[in-house]
């Protein structure tokens, strides 16, 4: 049991890490400069939780594992994070559709997880679901702002929305493990909030007069949380882990 | 020997790095102060503000120096996820240093749903009612990037947690 705990606690973890990871990328480069601070306060608030997930799994885990182990010294296979999150950025609109389908997930996963029966990770979703809403709220407006503007934005960001929408069916597709954490209490019934999501997904479209063309119907990318991923998480660790590669221990 | 009352006391002295005209009790992050006065011993129990906060850190750091630089031995500063931090739990006098700052305190949340924007924030300033979010994310986790439109000057505004 206190091997899946931990497993699940790591694909908590995972996403926020590499969502965030991939927005502070956009640090120093931000379309303008309200937005690259907006971008670089979500990575952060990300990173956060996915310390809270990772210093807990640590906890469990005992011996010298540390909340740095897992970023650090897992290889691609180990990480758990959904393949939507791992997507390179694009350019401005292709970020902000990445973002609109994810911060709308967390959003409600959140919500869900905060009454999980396993009381810490219930406080962390707590906490966590007061910075999701900020995302969400960033995101889900620039989605009305960019669709509803010019015919260049609006072009922009219909392409964005296409492009990651065949990523989106992992979020709700449950693994072994979530079935079994979900029977524990533990984890949130995933139908229930792809109903969520949908609702909330298609209210912001109307909005932004935009839609979404199923071109994939039920085919949908998915592995990432069981460690299949896609090409881009190998250099997305090459970068995040480099430090601890070429100084193996090193400490700030 | 050191009593409850004056470890918050001399907790007063420890501020935020980021916005330091608020201390530790004025940002409501002190959730529990133990005093074991036989062995001249205090355990105080803080929340983090926001997830991501780099302040935390030197914030623990800084209530533990504060307090062993008052001539207390054995310090220990832990962290509790439960309850959530809420900008609720901010002072009436920390909220007026803000203001005095130039930064809009949070206004209180009552909000039936959390995705709507925040409720009217006064300039802190010229108090004109008249005030447009520039962005939801400013220089810190904590802060809103607001702009007068009767004095035109642009503010922060510590938003809503």
């Amino acid at each position: 049991m206190t091997d899946k705990l931990v497993s699940y606690l790591l694909q908590l973890a995972d996403n926020s890490l590499i969502y965030g990871h991939r927005l502070s990328e956009w640090t120093g480069h931000g379309p303008e400069l309200e937005v690259d601070m907006a971008l670089s306060n979500i990575a952060l608030d990300s990173m956060g939780a996915a310390r809270s997930f990772y210093q807990y799994a640590a906890e469990i885990e005992g011996g010298d594992k540390t909340e740095d182990s897992y970023p650090y010294l897992r290889d691609v296979l180990k990480f758990k994070n959904v393949i939507l999150v791992e997507q390179p950025n694009g350019n401005f609109a292709d970020t902000i559709a990445r973002s609109f389908y994810f911060d709308c997930f967390q959003f409600y996963y959140y919500s869900a997880l905060q009454k999980s029966s396993n009381e810490r990770i219930a406080a962390i979703a707590a906490k966590s679901l007061k910075e999701a809403t900020y995302h969400k709220r960033f995101s889900s407006g620039w989605v009305i702002k960019l669709g509803d503007g010019t015919e260049v934005s609006k072009q922009k960001m219909q392409d964005g929305l296409n492009q990651f929408w065949d990523y989106t069916g992992e979020l709700f597709k449950p693994t072994d493990l979530e079935k079994e954490m979900q029977e524990k209490g533990i984890s949130p019934n995933l139908d229930e909030i792809k109903t969520l999501w949908e609702k909330s997904i298609n209210e912001t479209l109307a909005e932004a007069r935009l839609t979404i063309t199923d071109t994939t119907g039920p085919w949908h990318h998915s592995g990432g949380k069981i460690g299949k991923h896609s090409e881009h998480l190998g250099f997305i660790l090459a970068e995040l882990q480099f430090v601890q590669r070429a100084y193996p221990n090193s400490e700030w | 020997m050191v009593n409850e009352k004056e470890v918050f006391a001399y907790l007063e002295n420890v501020c935020d790095p980021e916005v330091p005209v608020l201390n530790v009790i004025d940002l409501g992050i002190i959730r529990e102060v133990l005093v074991d006065e036989k062995n001249n011993a205090v355990a105080v129990k803080i929340t983090p503000t926001y997830s991501g906060c780099p302040a935390m850190n030197t914030i623990a750091a800084n209530i533990k120096f504060e307090l062993l630089a008052q001539g207390i031995k054995n310090v220990t500063v832990t962290e509790t996820l439960s309850p959530p931090w809420t900008t609720d739990w901010m002072s009436e006098n920390g909220k007026r240093k803000l203001k005095e700052f130039g930064i809009a305190p949070p206004q209180y949340q009552q909000k039936n749903n959390p995705l709507e924007e925040d409720a009217i924030v006064p300039c802190p300033h010229c108090e004109s009612k008249k005030t447009k979010l520039i962005s939801q994310f400013g220089s810190t986790s904590c802060k809103a990037l607001y702009k007068c439109e009767d004095c035109l000057e642009p503010f922060d505004y510590f938003k809503c947690y």
